[in-house]
């Protein structure tokens, strides 16, 4: 009957996002009296796996299956709706990711699941089973009745800060069936940018818009975020322009983030934009143009030149 | 080839969210209702494939009466015929089992949506209805072209994109940049009009979720400005007041 969490790596990590997935789904456990068990899928090492203790996991089931090692949704939702079957689970806990998120649908499928996307609160159990999730691209929140058998919550990041503890999960080896069927999709080939804190993990992000004046200028953007140990990010009409890659561009239709601090550099927060970044915990506006609208949603805002500003503080960053 | 398209009508990205009935009801009043900006990427892929193609596509809306203007204009764009599923679509189980009940009916080659909806942002129809089709899914795609009956796709991943390839048939969530965005034009207005829209009652379970009741975020704070000449006591405050670096 535990409350089964997908843990999700990078490069032989649990993810950060997944760390506090993993707290959220023992919190869970504890509130409904069972367990908390994490289904890690991939190749990791024992000490790492086992470390999922620390956020409240009591067991971990491993896959690591060769033909896993690569991300694969579809072959992914069938190891999570076999353990999910071993543990009896009937509340599954992830965070929101572009695997996880194409994981998860399958496995509703599969379990024909009450899903709860974009979960930002720990349910409330007095009546029934009850989340607080983001919609409207942020703009709002629903509270969602689950009402199916099996539910599965996809949590956002900044949902809950986890509390470490000494503790280490035993690892059990976990081999449930696969199918062809599983692998038809054949990847040719990836780009990643390596080495760079991915933007939906990041804590700090600093971002940049049209008021760059070009691509070649984002050098002062980079060493600020270096400094700050930040990932970088983009309004959209950087990205349509190609300046910077669409999987940084941030906003109603690109990635929708909530770090613990976002600032933006000339941008000017059209209603689009702030939809993919109003949940940030603290924001910070940056912008020559005293009447841009983003001051009005912003908790600290100077109004300035963005060549004078940055590289100013990137040296105060550095002098902390 | 035969393509599925579904699509949403949703407020517009504009749009001042606000809740009446007691925080229970979307207040529409004076919302401009849209195609759901993926979706009308995935319409326009579905064209631009026709037009190279000769491949039919019907455009599939679960929605109430009121979602009929935004089918309308998918059918001026370029789709041959429209089907309605008249129904609230609160929950992605539900959604997706209307979809591929009218999946099951007709086969499609391609069924392909945006990659999430931008009221609910749920982002899960589209793979729940590959399970329920047993037939691959796959989400966000950037980018679709055809080899015989083998898809070439990318796909959006965290920090950068990854190539795929997968035979036919297949589910797509799709996204920018996969095809600019069409606008209808007077010939397409006017045809759109006499194109058949069938609705078609729902089928199947129960919805597995449903909203108690919707809630708007608290205003922030006020701003506190900080003069740029003095730029450098923001990294300060954000040290020792906001605690955050």
């Amino acid at each position: 009957m535990s409350v089964l969490i997908f843990a999700e790596l990078d490069e032989g990590k649990i993810k950060k996002s997944s760390q506090e997935a993993i707290f959220y789904g023992a919190k869970v456990a504890e509130m409904t009296g069972t367990s908390a068990t994490a289904i890690i899928v991939g190749a990791a090492d024992d000490s790492e796996l086992s470390s999922a203790g620390r956020f409240g996991a009591t067991k971990v089931l491993h896959a690591a299956d060769a033909k896993l090692t690569e991300p694969n949704g579809m072959a992914y939702a069938t190891v999570v709706a076999a353990a999910a079957q071993q543990e009896g689970s009937k509340v599954i806990v992830l965070a929101k990711s572009s695997l996880a998120d194409a994981m998860t649908a399958r496995l509703a499928g599969k379990l024909k699941a009450g899903l709860a996307a974009n979960v930002i609160e720990l349910p409330d159990l007095s009546n029934g089973f009850r989340v607080k999730s983001s919609i409207y691209t942020g703009k709002a929140f629903a509270y969602n009745d689950l009402k199916a058998d099996v539910k599965i919550l996809a949590i956002k990041k900044n949902t809950i800060t986890p509390e470490e503890k000494d503790a280490s999960a035993p690892v059990e080896a976990f081999t449930p069936a696969l199918s062809e069927g599983d692998f038809v999709i054949s990847v040719k080939s990836t780009e990643k940018s390596s080495g760079d804190i991915l933007l939906p993990e990041a804590d700090l992000v600093v971002s940049a818009g049209r008021g760059l004046k070009g691509p070649e200028n984002w050098g002062i953007v980079e060493d600020l975020a270096k400094a700050l140990h930040a990932a970088t990010a983009c309004s959209k009409p950087v990205s349509d322009l190609d300046w910077r890659p669409h999987s940084e561009h941030v906003g109603q239709t690109g990635l929708k983030i909530s770090p613990n601090l976002y600032i933006a550099c000339g941008i000017s927060g059209a209603i689009q934009h702030l939809a993919g970044v109003n949940s940030s915990k603290v924001i910070v506006v940056i912008n020559k143009d005293p009447e841009a609208p983003f001051f009005k949603s912003a908790d600290y805002g100077i109004v300035g030149d963005v060549f004078d500003v940055i590289p100013r503080l990137t040296k105060a960053v550095k002098a902390l | 080839m035969k393509i599925l398209v579904c699509v949403t009508s949703v407020p517009d990205t504009t749009t001042k969210i606000a809740f009446t009935d007691n925080n229970t009801k979307l207040n529409k009043a004076g919302v401009t209702f849209i195609t759901g900006p993926y979706d009308d990427y995935a319409l326009a892929r579905a064209v631009e494939l026709k037009e190279k193609t000769g491949a039919s596509i019907t455009v599939l809306n679960v929605g109430e009466a009121d979602s009929e203007p935004v089918i309308r204009k998918c059918l001026a764009i370029g789709a041959d015929d429209a089907i309605r599923v008249n129904a609230e679509p609160t929950d992605a189980y539900f959604v997706a089992e209307q979809i591929a009940a009218i999946a099951q009916k007709t086969n499609y080659d391609l069924i392909l949506m945006g990659r999430e909806s931008i009221d609910y942002n749920g982002g899960q129809v589209h793979g729940i209805v590959g399970e329920m089709l047993d037939i691959p899914s796959i989400s966000p795609v950037m980018q679709l072209d055809l080899d015989g009956d083998t898809a070439k796709i990318t796909r959006e991943i965290e920090g950068g994109k990854e190539s795929l390839e997968a035979k036919l048939p297949l589910v797509l969530g799709c996204q920018e940049p996969i095809a600019e965005w069409k606008i209808p034009n007077m010939r397409g207005i006017m045809t759109a009009r006499t194109k058949p829209l069938t609705v078609v009652e729902p089928t199947g379970t129960d919805k597995l979720t449903t909203v108690a009741s919707y809630e708007l975020p608290a205003p922030r704070g006020a701003v506190k400005m900080i003069p740029a000449d003095q730029a450098e006591t923001l990294i300060q405050l954000l040290h020792t007041e906001a605690k955050i670096i």
